[in-house]
């Protein structure tokens, strides 16, 4: 049946198996339900997305339900239940960072990829997201890129080069 | 009183001060040693002296939270809030990332004295880079010794300290959400009471204290309960971490008494507007503080003296907005965030918050009709109280406030049916700005 963990490569769920289990170590044996968003997140990582099947996955190895994976799936907004673009570009457009000039430069950005009310352009190269506050208020305009590096003091020249660049 | 005692900041922007050996060289984990050698109660005691008052946003009197977890249940937990999400808020990830070490002996002291075992550091998930910094400290510590099976090497303690990603939600960072992420569900809140102190993590007694909150204790240990307490005023005690954005020459991170001035703050260490124009207003703690006018500054930082100025000094965020920003557009994002952030939980937050953002975007397009604002406070004052957790009131107490202090603005977008600053409803640019967090690691 389609979204069931067993259609899942096998040498990918090997290695994250692997992975789970120093993670498995942080929680007491009986809590094992706790590691949800941690396994969640390496399934995302390993299969592109937290797609149903890695929802199963992570229910099955966590010995939980498959409704209480999905439920936090979709409750955290750093969970992809559909694919991304191979880049996701998230640009902060709480106050401080639009008192920095970000909602310009979120609306150049969509002009510049053709992207309408945000989503993913043609070439599936880049996701643009507007996300709230990435605390980085100080150092504003801020984006996350790919949910790995903060990057801090944007300006729309710099973005440019940045989005430009990603292959 | 000397507005330049650095308690959290001290070593920031030396080279590689988030090493242990960097740590250690300038006398870390001293008090730790010290802490060991007292009886935990005695530990308890300074805390409480210090008048060390919460730094996520409550305030609440750090030792007698302590105080609260019942007598003879066991185990009980730690969790340190690093989920840093209400907008303006940018100090925790410093700490994090320049000084980790001071939070990781903070947290071993904490737990030396409650008799607390296990502690999880929860960091919110768009934070990689300072989970990675605090996972390489906290393998630092355990390699040293300093944090495992036997405390500092050689307390008959064993203790264990990790770190949990969040995922993206800033309901998490309300204290029994955060419990409820970290117990790998979804952070709906927990109705309050019993408090996590009794009922807690996987029901157990549980401390949950901010980063910068634990960050204080091993200078309260090191320099005893008074000495922090005379930094302070009143019932607060010691330095607190601000952090400025938004229309200032120099933003950033500032560590000051807990009872600074804001105007001091504004004009003086960040050098007033960038653009040289008055200040219109200023958030004081966070998105969710009720908005200052800019002739109401004039006021100390410290919790309970805010309060009686009708705000909060909530998380030390301050957000300053200089006379070309558009009051409307900056609640109209404030009301967005609240609307995308409530859990869904209860009715009047999550059907509220949209209903609100939608009425403010409505005013902003020049839509609005007269009895709109008025329309907005009564929103607003059927959510605030009427939910399990506080985002409700989070979400009213902006709109309250913008609505109060500037009706006219309002007023005057319903009248002229558009926004009077047009496409610069987010005022000035400002791109010439320096960055006193510059130096430092982020």
């Amino acid at each position: 049946m389609p979204g069931d963990w067993k259609d899942l490569p096998k040498d990918l769920v090997a290695r994250f198996d692997t992975l789970l289990a120093p993670v498995l170590q942080r929680y007491p044996p009986d809590r094992k339900e706790a590691a949800m968003l941690p396994a969640l997140r390496l399934g995302q990582e390993l299969f592109g997305y937290a797609s149903p099947a890695v929802q199963g996955l992570c229910a099955d190895r966590l010995g939980t339900s498959a409704a209480r994976a999905e439920e936090v799936a979709t409750f955290y907004v750093m969970f992809h239940t559909h694919p991304n673009g191979r880049h996701l570009v998230e640009v902060c457009t709480n106050v401080s960072c639009c008192l920095a000039g970000a909602e310009r430069m979120v609306r150049d950005l969509r002009k510049r990829l053709g992207l309408g009310e945000g989503g993913t352009t043609a070439d599936g190269r880049i996701t643009l997201r507007e996300v709230e506050c990435l605390g980085s208020c100080g150092t504003a305009p801020a984006i996350l890129l790919d949910e790995k590096e903060m990057i801090e003091r944007v300006t729309p020249e710099k973005l440019a080069k940045l989005v430009e660049g990603l292959p | 009183m000397s507005d330049d005692v650095k308690i959290l900041t001290a070593r920031w922007g030396k080279k590689d001060s988030h090493t242990l050996a960097s740590y250690r060289a300038d006398g870390g984990y001293a008090a730790l040693e010290k802490a060991l050698s007292m009886p935990p109660a005695a530990i308890v005691d300074e805390v409480k002296a210090s008048n060390l008052r919460g730094r996520g946003g409550a305030g609440f009197a750090t030792g007698m939270k302590w105080t609260f977890l019942p007598k003879d249940v066991r185990p009980r937990y730690l969790c340190v809030n690093a989920d840093e999400s209400e907008p303006g808020t940018f100090k925790d990830r410093y700490i994090i990332a320049n000084d980790p070490h001071m939070l990781i002996e903070g947290i071993a002291i904490a737990c030396f004295a409650l008799d607390i075992h296990l502690a999880y550091i929860y960091i919110r998930g768009e934070f990689p880079r300072q989970a990675a910094v605090l996972e390489g400290a906290l393998a630092e510590a355990r390699a040293a010794g300093i944090i495992g099976k036997r405390l500092y090497g050689k307390a008959d303690f064993d203790l264990e300290i990790h770190v949990h990603r969040g995922a993206g939600a800033y309901i998490c960072g309300e204290e029994s959400a955060l419990m409820e992420s970290l117990e790998g569900k979804k952070g709906y809140p927990r109705l309050k009471p019993p408090f996590p102190a009794v009922v807690g993590l996987w029901g157990k007694p549980t401390i949950i204290n901010n980063v910068e909150t634990l960050a204080n204790v091993p200078w309260i240990v090191k320099n005893g309960g008074a000495a922090f307490a005379a930094l302070g005023t009143g019932k607060s005690g010691g330095t607190r971490l601000f952090g400025v954005s938004g229309n200032v020459k120099r933003p950033g991170i500032y560590e000051k008494p807990v009872h600074y001035n804001l105007k001091k703050l504004i004009m003086e260490d960040c050098g007033g507007t960038a653009s040289g124009r008055p200040i219109q207003a200023v958030i004081p703690g966070g998105s969710s503080s009720p908005v200052l006018r800019g002739d109401e500054i004039d006021v100390s930082l410290e919790f309970d003296a805010i309060k009686a100025a009708g705000t909060m000094s909530g998380s030390g965020g301050v957000i300053v907005m200089d006379d070309s920003v558009c009051m409307v557009r900056v609640l109209s994002r404030v009301a967005k965030f609240y609307a995308e952030e409530s859990c869904g939980q209860c009715t009047p937050c999550r059907e509220g918050t949209p209903w609100m953002e939608a009425l403010c975007e409505k005013i902003e397009g020049g839509h609005g009709v007269p009895g709109d604002a008025d329309k907005l406070l009564d929103m607003a004052n059927h959510i605030g109280g009427f939910t399990i957790c506080a985002l409700g009131d989070a979400a009213s107490m902006p709109v309250q406030s913008f609505v109060k202090k500037f009706k006219a603005d309002f007023e005057r977008h319903i009248a002229e049916h558009r926004c009077p600053h047009g496409e610069a409803a987010w005022g000035v640019s400002q791109d010439s700005r320096d960055a006193v967090i510059g130096g430092m690691r982020s």
